[in-house]
């Protein structure tokens, strides 16, 4: 049976220990949007031993590209991209304490892999909801790469940001869980 | 002959990107809410029941439905009859989707050279435009907003005689197994048949454009439709890939006659915003 959970970042092990797949999560506080093109700066960084423009340990990454905002807003629209696309890079930013990820769609063996041992979360939020995505979010910084326009890495805060379990610390997945109870092939 | 200055297009073209992004489609709702009493997964429900919810916010916001606004494709039904005045078509139609891009707040997501430099053209141009010539002396003028992530779900297969209808439906529905919840389902499937490499990718577009809730018009082609979103919809994908009974709203068909030697089969996936808009000038 699906449950309900309030959490405010940065997550604790504690914290992710009762989330199973398919609870949902009303997420609070600082949560870091990037894309594959910041990810692929953040990884190097980490390679070379320099230091993130933010606290990873504890951190979620959001992976979306938002739309520009209306004046007065804090945020355009502001839905999940698809993972994969990162599952090249989230390993390593989860050994340096990345906790949580949201998007949208499956993440590889490696990401899973790396989600068991560094006890960490990923969270599928709705492709398509943007809107009510941006509802959350309450206020919006660049905090790094600024050159990359709508990929920059920006610095939300949300509050009661809705995101679903996809894979949890004990290794289970949605993708494969929820299909195989509805599969009728 | 009549005669259409082409800044016309210009205002007509800003108003389509606008409203294809802020305004779901009536087919779309109209599916998706049919389905909302289907669907078998409590997730899968709340799930379209956010989705209905972000069609309300959307419009009332003015904000689009999805933060990927997409590549702007144009489809243009351009009357015999019209002659074309005031300047450059193809170069009035990006001034529109420049317009409704910039102005609209809709994010810009085309790059220039698309491996090396990918660089950002900062006003969404260009579109991908797509002419046919038609009876007449109108113009009809579709935008189809296309986001990255169903349309990277999609693919060309040149099929064999020897692979039947079976080989294509076969095709078509593990294309949408292989998508998982990538493509932000409940999907639109649109299948494209014949012509050529090149020609069944286009049909696999155009077929995205028939009304959800219209049937294909030849009956055959209707049954097989019928029976792919069956199929399909028991993968068990659900929305979002999270599980569920609701993977596609819709499978739609186009074909055209090949060669004997041939059976070119395209999957082009749409995800569950499926935006598009039309208007005519005349």
């Amino acid at each position: 049976m699906s449950k309900t959970f309030n959490l405010t970042t940065p997550l604790t092990t504690a914290d992710l220990e009762p989330l199973h797949v398919g609870d949902k999560v009303m997420l609070n506080g600082i949560i870091y949007t990037a894309r594959d093109a910041a990810h692929k700066r953040l990884v190097a960084l980490l390679q070379e031993n320099q230091p993130l423009p933010f606290d990873i340990r504890g951190a979620v990454i959001y992976y979306v590209g938002p739309s520009p905002a209306r004046p007065g807003k804090p945020i355009g629209s502001a839905g999940p991209t698809t993972s994969y696309r990162m599952d090249k890079y989230s390993p390593l930013l989860m050994d340096a304490g990345l906790k949580g990820m949201i998007g949208k769609g499956e993440r590889n063996r490696a990401v899973v892999d790396a989600i068991i041992k560094n006890k960490a979360v990923y969270f599928a939020s709705i492709g398509g909801t943007a809107v009510v995505a941006a509802q959350a979010v309450k206020s919006a910084r660049v905090i790094a790469y600024e050159d990359l326009g709508a990929e920059a890495l920006t610095e939300l805060v949300v509050e009661n940001f809705p995101v679903f379990v996809a894979n949890d610390i004990y290794g289970n997945d949605i993708f494969e869980q929820g299909v195989a109870q509805y599969r009728k092939e | 002959m009549k005669e259409i200055n082409v800044q016309q297009v210009i205002p007509v073209v800003k108003k389509l990107c606008i409203d294809a992004n802020y305004y779901a489609a009536h087919d779309v709702v109209a599916k998706v809410q049919e389905f909302r009493n289907r669907e078998e997964s409590p997730t899968g429900r709340e799930i379209i029941d956010l989705m209905m919810e972000n069609y309300r916010l959307a419009a009332q916001e003015q904000m689009p439905l999805c933060q990927d606004t997409g590549v702007a494709i144009v489809f243009v039904e351009l009357g015999q009859d019209v002659h074309l005045v005031g300047g450059d078509f193809y170069a009035a139609i990006n001034e529109g989707v420049r317009q409704g891009y910039v102005e609209g707040y809709l994010r810009k997501s085309m790059v220039t050279d698309p491996v090396i430099e990918r660089k950002n053209t900062k006003d969404n141009t260009p579109a991908l435009i797509y002419t046919d010539i038609v009876p007449g002396d109108a113009i009809k003028i579709t935008v189809a907003p296309k986001g990255g992530g169903a349309e990277n779900m999609s693919e060309v297969k040149m099929m064999s005689a020897a692979d039947g209808l079976e080989g294509v439906k076969d095709f078509v529905v593990d294309r949408i197994r292989r998508s998982g919840g990538n493509p932000c389902p409940p999907v639109v499937v649109g299948v494209g048949i014949g012509g050529s490499f090149e020609q069944c990718a286009l049909l696999a577009k155009k077929a995205l454009l028939r009304p959800l809730t219209e049937p294909n018009p030849d009956p055959q082609w209707a049954k097989v439709e019928a029976e792919l979103l069956e199929r399909i919809n028991r993968l068990g994908i659900g929305p979002q890939g999270l599980g569920g009974t609701t993977t596609a709203l819709a499978v739609n068909i186009l074909y055209k006659p090949c060669h004997i030697a041939s059976m070119p089969v395209a999957v082009n996936v749409n995800c569950h915003c499926h935006r598009h808009e039309s208007a005519v000038i005349n």
